[in-house]
């Protein structure tokens, strides 16, 4: 090492301990409530005087103020800036969150879903003026049945776990159907926590399955399970232990020859899009994650997207509104009629994320086919070469090949007074955001990394790099530094036991502030 | 004289006559962590054995406890759901959950004592 | 491609280090059958040119709402939306940063949010908010399953005046539920007949309601405190709130709402922001995530999400609900949008709505054989047409006016329904619209 980084190193090992007038340091600047920079009269918007008109409010005028504090434009836009600036992002660099799949965001996709033609046009206008975004609709769902192999996509669910409602909505619909009331869904120990949520608000009751010592499914114990009661299985594939179920075949035939729908989360579908299309697996039903697999972007928890597809089987009672193409151009079908009559109603208002839309079909098609099966590859790549370049060093959960993401538990950990979350905290310091931990619960102290397809050879490197060498420096010991980690970020580590205690869940004027008081 | 005894699911119960005083032990509060809000029955309602009697939080854990007896409630420790971290503090005594009227006086029999259940948690590493 | 790094080199080397002889050996677990080895038929990669090309011209072929007169509402409104709004939001630390499990690493968001949870409490004035549903209408079918839980009783009662999709989204929650959906016959202009009784968790109203109308709920309030349910308010038109009584003060204990007139654009339907208000002393039941005010390890004030124990990732099947992904980024859309109004300038705002909806309705109503039926209402009111609205509104489109929603789009089944129009005007028609409006109205009226 070179004096040069040496000394570069030593100031900001002690950048949180210098306190500053101001508070701020460098460009973390410290900025307050937007209510507590309020001014009464001001006002970030420039509005004209209302013309004259004969009021009808009734008696239910507002008489009292509302409470919004006035701030001026810059003001605003100073606010969010910093406010932006206290955020790490994919824009910012690895990301390495297991399941959740940080990509990269494409600006054209943003450019796309602003077209006026997409943005500025109201849900309710006459079809013939819409035909372009149906058209746009169709062709998205038309891409999504021949990635998924599936004949039928309900669009209309706004993200993965309304995507599972309407799968399993549509399996205990298509169950009625025939006259049959079966109580139990199947779900592995290591699904999504949405999985059993969903289950259950459908009026099921949740039975979970084992895995076996590889990680995947445990056949004969889902096997024993199985029964005439059973109405489907929930299973994620490749599943969160970022495994592919080897024996998937062979699960879908025990379901289906019990009578039951096989429903996957395709939270995954990142892992092999373009390479494997799940009808060909046995599934009757998937949702896709459009904010994952398809890179619209995560904004902060959302907005996105969750289309379904679904088997012939289940397709008629797909949720409301349908899109089907006639002689005279697209039309959507609102109402349960004619063949949609079985259609299990409607699960949001109007009919889906069209911002979403835009953005995944702008991604699928400039990949193509061609390179949305590298993305699959790209993706399991860079996964298993983060496995190899941490072997060493950490503990992997099942031994051998991974597919998007790779499982590793807190045994290397063991006896170095280091939790897996002070080794997440440690990481922040580093500049990464940390790995997917504590999840899935199948193993102690998980630690599950998902690299994704759009990080390069070098930012693998470097991040495999900085990840062993706090391996070493918590095997070596030095418990004290993790517990103090992170010491670099706006906000060290942060009292969640407190804030859940007393509940501070909005800004009230003159309330004590707890920092003030302390 | 009261007795003391433990279930598999980390509650106690101290029988004294035919009533009853719930909690969790000092090994649930470890595991849990920082307790953060307990929900409590009703006084007046019963709970059944083996049935969700009240339920115990910390920020990012939540946890069923289960009644190791059937019977009515008669009392329930309102200052743990003020100030939940007493459960953590002093699990066994301050930190109880409810008081019940037991249905079967001899209802503690087939529970551990001390000495069984602290092999029990021995045996959970 | 431009979105890969990995080189053919990055390729060999990285196979190589990991010790297998191609890419294949690592899908080796699917099963051969299910193996596709070549490729799905779809068009081969594009490049930017091509693809924006080709999506612009499937945009080009819509009718867009701000080159035309405009005036349709109906749960979603055109509003004007200041450069600042969608500038701020594609700052890439929003809108490419995930949902703020790391607080360290997520402070912007989250003190995003603690503001958006206020400034949604003091528009409904109501205790709290949470951090946004997916919609208005998935909130009201979650606030339909709170009731039922907070209430233990077994039926909910629509009000006819609710927007039907988000009638239909709590009836289609609430079959497999095995709640009671009680939805009231739609009678746009006059009040439902509502009959609380002991097994009726919530009343469900809208305020403004579907057909624009705004009625006090003040007394329903009482009605359903005396009889032990909740009342539900759902505002598919915030800004509404600039300029009437909030339903907190009318008595709500829960207000489902519908962000998207306040930050967001239309969007042909989506994404949207559905907005959650409640009580304090129903937090624990509410769904959906919060965020919440603490302090970190050197005692400065931050931000965490917290009262996690409701949620999906960790009470699985007992969970609140199932929601995990919300609407943060439209979330940050209303709450630098309203930032930028305050408190003059949604008052303001809201007066040039409801300025613009009084003149368009006289105007219209002013036209042989057309009534004004509505009687109270802030930006949108319902026309009887002196023919079925349906061939009226199609009349207009062809002549460039979008000129309302007919109400048999919504209610085929009821035909006397069918002459009615439901007509939205906001601060963005300006008169030259009007006097379009009303012109070609005259002229399909004919």
């Amino acid at each position: 090492m070179t004096g040069w980084s040496q000394a570069l190193r030593a100031p900001s090992m002690a950048a949180s301990d210098t306190p500053t007038f101001t508070g701020n340091r460098g460009l973390q600047v410290e900025e307050k409530l937007i209510f507590e920079q309020d001014a009464p009269g001001r006002c970030g918007v420039d509005l004209p005087e209302p013309p004259p008109h004969n009021n009808r409010l009734g008696g239910l005028a507002r008489c009292s103020p509302i409470g919004l504090p006035g701030l001026s434009e810059p003001q605003v836009v100073r606010h969010f800036t910093r406010l932006s600036q206290k955020n790490y992002a994919i824009d910012s660099g690895l990301y390495p969150l297991g399941s959740c799949t940080m990509k990269h965001n494409p600006r054209l996709n943003e450019r796309l879903a602003r077209l006026a033609g997409f943005a500025d046009i109201h849900p309710l206008q006459p079809e013939s003026t819409v035909q372009g975004a149906l058209e746009l609709i169709d062709t998205l769902a038309h891409w999504l049945k021949v990635l998924t192999g599936m004949p039928a996509v309900a669009l209309s669910p706004a993200a993965g776990a309304h995507g599972e409602l309407c799968g399993m909505m549509t399996i205990r619909a298509a169950l009625s159907a025939q006259g049959d009331a079966r109580t139990r869904i199947l779900v592995p120990e290591s699904a999504h926590g949405t999985n059993p949520a969903t289950a259950a608000s459908c009026g099921y009751a949740i039975d979970a399955i084992p895995n076996n010592a590889r990680g995947r499914v445990d056949l004969a114990a889902l096997k024993a399970k199985l029964g005439g009661d059973v109405a489907a299985l929930m299973l994620t594939n490749p599943n969160t232990c970022g495994l592919f179920e080897d024996e998937i075949v062979e699960i879908a035939a025990a379901v289906h020859a019990a009578g039951a729908y096989f429903y996957c989360d395709g939270a995954n579908f990142n892992a092999i899009v373009g390479r494997v299309r799940p009808a060909d697996l046995g599934i009757d039903a998937l949702h896709l994650n459009l904010h994952k697999t398809f890179s619209t972007p995560h904004g902060g928890g959302g907005p996105g997207s969750g289309p379904v597809a679904l088997a012939a089987a289940l397709a008629p009672f797909a949720p409301l509104p349908w899109i089907v193409h006639g002689d005279a151009g697209w039309r959507l079908v609102e109402h349960a009629e004619g063949a949609a009559a079985a259609a299990i109603g409607r699960l949001k208002g109007f009919h889906g994320q069209m911002g979403m839309f835009v953005r995944a079909l702008a991604y699928m098609m400039s990949h193509g086919a061609d390179g949305l099966r590298q993305v699959a590859e790209d993706a399991v790549l860079n996964a298993n070469y983060l496995r190899v370049r941490l072997a060493d060093a950490l503990t992997q959960s099942y031994p051998g090949a991974c597919m998007h993401e790779v499982l590793f538990d807190d045994r290397f950990l063991k006896d170095t007074g280091v939790a897996t979350l002070d080794f997440a905290k440690a990481l922040i310091d580093e500049g990464f955001h940390p790995m997917t931990m504590y999840f899935p619960l199948v193993v102690h102290g998980a630690v599950l990394i998902e690299p994704t397809e759009t990080e390069s050879k070098a930012s693998l490197d470097q991040f495999a790099d900085t990840v062993n060498a706090l391996a070493a420096r918590a095997t070596a010991g030095d418990a004290a530094s993790f517990h103090a980690a992170p010491r670099l970020t706006p906000r060290r580590r942060l009292d969640e036991t407190g804030a859940a205690r007393k509940p501070v869940l909005r800004w009230r004027p003159n309330a004590v502030q707890r920092d003030a008081a302390d | 004289m009261a007795t003391l005894r433990f279930t598999k699911d980390h509650e106690w119960i101290r029988q004294d006559g035919d009533t009853a005083v719930i909690g969790i032990t000092d090994y649930a509060q470890q595991q849990l962590g920082d307790i953060v809000y307990v929900e409590l029955p009703a006084p007046g309602t019963r709970v059944e054995c083996g049935k969700e009697a009240a339920v115990v939080e910390s920020a990012k854990a939540a946890s069923e406890v289960y009644a190791p007896v059937s019977g009515e409630v008669i009392a329930v420790n309102e200052a743990i759901a003020g100030d939940p971290a007493k459960v953590n503090a002093d699990p066994m005594g301050e930190g109880w959950f409810l008081s019940v009227k037991l249905d079967d006086p001899n209802a503690l029999d087939g529970l551990m004592d001390e000495a069984a259940y602290a092999a029990f948690v021995a045996e959970q590493g | 491609m431009r979105y890969l790094p990995l080189t053919l080199d990055d390729r060999r080397e990285m196979l190589a280090a990991i010790g297998v002889g191609s890419i294949d050996d690592l899908f080796a677990d699917v099963p051969s059958a299910a193996r596709r080895e070549g490729l799905l038929d779809l068009p081969l990669a594009q490049g930017e040119l091509e693809v924006e090309r080709a999506l612009s011209r499937m945009a080009a072929k819509n009718m867009v709402a701000g080159a035309v007169p405009f005036f349709i509402g109906a749960g979603a409104y055109r509003h004007h939306m200041p450069a600042a709004v969608d500038h701020l939001i594609q700052r890439g630390e929003f809108l490419t940063s995930y949902t703020p499990y790391q607080p360290e690493m997520a402070q912007g968001t989250l003190q995003a949010l603690f503001e958006f949870q206020t400034q949604v409490a003091l528009v409904t004035r109501m205790d709290v908010a949470n951090a946004s549903l997916y919609d208005g209408a998935t909130a009201c079918a979650e606030a339909v399953a709170m009731a039922h839980r907070i209430t233990r009783r077994g039926k909910a009662i629509l009000s006819g005046a609710l927007h039907p999709h988000y009638r239909t989204v709590c009836q289609t929650y609430a079959q497999f539920s095995g709640l009671q959906v009680e939805a009231l016959k739609p009678t746009p202009g006059r009040a439902d007949p509502i009959d609380i009784d002991g097994d009726t968790a919530c009343i469900v109203v809208q305020y403004p309601d579907f057909f624009g109308e705004l009625r006090d709920c003040s007394a329903l309030a009482t009605r359903c405190r005396q009889a032990g349910a909740l009342l539900i308010v759902v505002v598919t038109e915030m800004v509404a709130l600039g300029a009437v009584t909030p339903p907190g003060e009318m008595g709500a204990d829960i207000v489902a709402g519908e962000g998207q007139s306040i930050g967001n654009a239309l969007n042909f339907g989506g994404p949207y922001v559905g907005l959650f208000a409640t009580r304090e002393q129903h937090v624990r039941q509410m769904p959906g995530r919060l965020a919440g005010q603490t302090v970190d390890a050197d005692g400065r004030r931050g931000w965490v999400l917290t009262l996690s124990t409701r949620e999906q990732h960790i009470r699985r099947e007992k969970a609140t609900s199932n929601i995990c992904t919300n609407s943060g980024l439209c979330a940050l859309a209303f709450t630098i949008h309203l930032a930028l109004l305050g408190e003059a300038g949604l008052t303001r705002l809201a007066q040039l709505n409801h300025a613009a909806a009084c003149n368009l309705a006289d105007r219209l109503a002013a036209l042989p054989g057309v009534r004004l039926v509505s009687e109270c209402f802030f930006n949108e009111f319902v026309l009887r047409l002196p023919m079925a609205a349906a061939s009226a509104v199609a009349a207009l489109a062809d002549r460039g006016v979008l000129g309302g929603v007919p109400l048999s789009r919504f209610y085929p089944e009821r035909e006397e329904l069918a002459d009615l129009l439901l007509v939205a005007a906001t601060e963005t028609a300006t008169g030259n619209d009007i006097d379009a409006y009303e012109a070609a109205l005259r002229e399909v009226l004919r």
